[in-house]
């Protein structure tokens, strides 16, 4: 850093940060990391004027600043309230928080169908994550959810409205990337809804984007609707020469078959560089892209399963560490137990295996 | 009598025309404000007068002014909040449609203190003909030199548009209406920025309902000092408040504030008593968005003292005993309604405007009302009435807006006060469909000797 730039202290559940003036608190958090960053449904740090609509990044701001040390009453959302210096906040550490965070997922939930076992974005889905984490194990609730019909937006997006939780991010992403918007929300209230104008195809190079800020559900693509469940595919990280974009993606393939592409994202689930649609959809074979290796993926995540990314084995034996000494055994299950013996070969047995094929004294 | 400084010409014949407005001392308070007093001294006769925004949240209104950023070679906004939607109040409306030139003036006033070359009237698209009524305002206004370039031979040059809104409630929130002003879909913004710095096409704003804009008036006419005098204590000037329900004689009253509760619900000046002799069970005080206040509560607070018709009186006890003044929409309800269809038509109507940005108002207030409607209809369950208190507890303070805060409170003071009449409809079912009233015995007995 050339210059010197003033920065101001925050303190996020006791832990204290130097960041630069203008920095919102779940920027800050984040960059603290972990289980200190609260979630975020709705903000998107690339997308301006995103955020404070979703309501679970609520946190309580304990001590407002140095100068005004008077707590704020409310809870406020931590995307969209700038830290003052002498900041402290309360995330994990406050019950009220907690508390209403849990709220807000019961109302994300509420009308959310949780068909989670046939929906595309299982697996990678934020509202997932976030019930996961937050969620009760049954719902209070005990009408009728609400239901929207299937709609095709264009040759290449479809949406299901049904999933949506109205976090806006797409309305955002049609109106900073593309020229024109020609979707948006009709209605208000539980009914708003995310449509087009008398049914009309989103049709812009840079509209695919919608799909990755998508939290939920609501907007899959069509190019790759119910071919596969996203932990069984295989992310990697890869390139192609295109006039229209930066041309970085992640690859989804199974065996040698690309099934999808989407951008690159990064540890918070958010795009790192926008694509355009030929990458996305039309650039579908392995031999158009130049392959960079697998894509790191949290070990958390569903997708990390099996995959061993920077497994690290022992390197001494048994042995070397006890000194030469070799494991005495102290007792073999072959020796107290008939099942499951070695000298029988399971698989020349024909039908199941019971408890005679393993017994030495067969009764006549 | 009570003191009048806005309603006291209103039926005047002919009032509605600049004509007789003039002749009845129309406009001199104007002609003080541009020529003699400069618009700081404006702004500091406003801070003096103690007056108190006439919304429903009760701001102090020069502080409000005072706030406004005044930056270099940016325009300054000035928009006046006719969007009155709320459930029970009317009270710009008959500001508007019998004396419309007290609030041209006051916005004439209000745009030179605060340096507002054009200025707004946002008015409820349902308040059609009141548009007329502003813009043939306007124009007479126009016509004689209190609007348009160069006024009063001053140098200041102020136009007025009045602008129809479609039909949304939640474009009464002042960053909604300012969002559905630019053209937008009426989302309320994330505060802050707050209007003040950032407001009409990102430039200072400031929003102010239409009566406290007409107050404005008799605070220069009068001068601020004269005019705290009105009132009691921090509760200053009058206020109108649109009393309706099971009234004797429901309407617009101006009141000084130096009333109480029994007398305004009680004597024949205001409300005339409960119609049809009944007794008292309940009442709003300040638009449907207030929590609701049985009898006994209502007449005296928890202390004891008489509850007077003042900001501070009615708040007293917070919200486990009191209420608010909110925007002046006092709705009486008599031993014969029923609390829990009461409620059922707030939540309907909050769930009904609900802007649907913020997930706690958007699923909570249809939730609510689902609920509420199986209360009603005989399908609840005992448990459904601390479900509701858990869901308001969750919605409350943490929205964007303050909608879902006004969906929150009715709900909860109505379990809160007149819990044991949910607890009747669970255990009567039957019963509570045939009749459309709960239980009676909140209803008292008190009668103003």
């Amino acid at each position: 850093m050339a210059e010197e730039i003033k920065t101001i202290k925050v303190t996020i559940d006791n832990i204290t940060i130097d960041v630069a003036p203008g920095t919102t608190i779940l920027q800050a958090a984040r960059m603290i990391g972990g289980d200190v960053a609260p979630p975020a449904m709705c903000y998107y740090s690339k997308l301006k004027g995103s955020g404070g609509k979703c309501r679970t990044c609520l946190v309580e701001v304990s001590k407002g600043s140095n100068a005004d040390p008077r707590p704020m009453p409310k809870l406020v959302a931590s995307c969209r309230t700038g830290v003052m210096d002498g900041m402290e906040v309360k995330n994990i550490t406050s019950e009220r928080v907690i508390d209403a965070r849990n709220g807000v997922v019961e109302f994300l939930l509420l009308n959310h169908p949780l068909d989670c076992p046939i929906c595309d974005q299982a697996g990678e889905c934020h509202l997932q994550d976030l019930g996961y984490e937050h969620g009760k194990e049954g719902t209070r609730y005990e009408f009728k959810r609400r239901t929207f019909e299937k709609h095709d937006l264009g040759p290449y997006i479809q949406l299901h409205m049904t999933r949506c939780i109205l976090c806006y991010r797409c309305v955002f992403v049609a109106d900073q990337l593309t020229d024109k918007r020609v979707h948006g929300v009709l209605s208000r209230g539980d009914h708003a809804e995310i449509a087009t104008y008398i049914e009309k195809s989103l049709n812009n190079d840079f509209i695919g984007n919608v799909i990755d800020v998508c939290p939920v559900g609501a907007l899959t693509d069509r190019t790759f609707r119910f071919k596969n469940r996203v932990w069984f595919t295989k992310p990697v990280d890869a390139h192609r020469e295109c006039p229209t974009c930066s041309g970085k993606v992640t690859l989804w393939q199974r065996g040698d078959e690309v099934l999808r592409v989407t951008a690159r994202k990064d540890e918070w689930g958010e795009v790192k560089d926008w694509i355009c649609n030929t990458c996305r959809f039309d650039k579908k074979h392995a031999g158009d892209w130049v392959i960079e290796g697998p894509t790191k993926i949290n070990r958390h995540s569903v997708i990390s399963q099996g995959h061993y990314v920077g497994l690290k084995k022992p390197k001494e034996t048994v042995a070397a560490v006890m000194g030469g000494r070799e494991p005495k055994l102290l007792m073999d299950i072959h020796s107290v137990s008939e099942v499951n013996s070695p000298g029988i070969d399971l698989g020349a047995i024909p039908g199941p295996a019971t408890s005679d094929t393993f017994n030495p004294n067969p009764k006549p | 009598m009570a003191r009048k400084v806005l309603l006291d010409k209103a039926h005047i014949e002919g009032i509605r025309y600049f004509d007789t407005y003039r002749k009845n001392g129309g406009y001199a308070a104007a002609e003080k404000a541009l020529k003699e007093l400069g618009p700081d001294q404006v702004t500091e006769e406003v801070k003096k007068s103690g007056l108190r925004g006439r919304g429903g949240a009760g701001f102090p209104t020069g502080m409000k002014w005072s706030f406004l950023a005044k930056p270099e070679g940016v325009p300054r906004y000035l928009v006046c909040n006719a969007d009155e939607s709320e459930p029970g109040t009317f009270k710009d409306r008959y500001l508007m449609e019998f004396i419309p030139h007290l609030l041209i003036e006051g916005l004439v006033i209000a745009s030179f203190a605060l340096g507002s070359h054009r200025t707004y009237i946002y008015i409820r698209g349902e308040y059609a003909w009141i548009v007329d009524i502003l813009e043939q305002a306007i124009q007479e206004a126009k016509h004689h030199g209190f609007l348009g370039k160069n006024i009063l031979g001053t140098g200041f040059d102020c136009e007025i548009y009045v602008q129809r809104g479609a039909g949304a409630y939640i474009c009464g929130e002042e960053t909604a209406l300012l969002e559905s002003l630019e053209g937008k879909r009426g989302n309320p913004r994330i505060k802050p920025p707050f209007p003040a710095v950032k407001g009409l096409w990102d430039c200072p704003t400031v929003v102010n309902n239409v009566e406290t804009l007409a107050a404005v008036v008799p605070i220069i006419n009068l001068g601020g000092e004269e005019y705290a005098k009105i009132g009691v204590g921090k509760s200053t000037g009058t206020k109108l408040i649109s009393a309706c329900g099971n009234i004797n004689k429901p309407g617009v009253y101006e009141i000084d504030m130096t009333q109480s509760v029994e007398e305004f619900i009680y004597s024949d000046e205001y409300c005339g008593g409960i119609a049809n002799g009944k007794k008292l069970k309940a009442c709003i005080p300040g638009g449907s968005s207030v929590p609701i206040l049985p009898a006994n509560l209502l007449l005296k607070t928890a202390k004891g003292e008489t509850r007077m018709m003042t900001y501070e009186s009615l708040s007293d006890g917070g919200f486990a005993t009191g209420s608010m003044m909110g925007s002046g929409g006092f709705i009486v309800l008599d031993e014969d309604q029923c609390v829990v269809r009461h409620t059922l038509t707030l939540a309907r109507f909050y769930r009904h405007e609900s802007c649907g940005q913020c997930s706690p108002c958007r699923e909570g207030t249809g939730w609510m009302e689902k609920i509420l409607h199986n209360l009603e209809y005989g399908k609840g369950k005992m448990s459904d009435i601390d479900l509701l208190w858990d869901i308001q507890r969750k919605i409350e303070g943490n929205t964007i807006c303050p909608l879902g805060d006004a969906a929150a409170w009715p709900v909860a003071a109505a379990i809160r006060h007149f819990r044991d009449e949910f607890e009747w409809h669970v255990l009567n079912p039957e019963e509570s469909q045939k009749r459309n009233f709960g239980i009676a015995h909140y209803a008292d007995a008190l009668q103003l000797a």
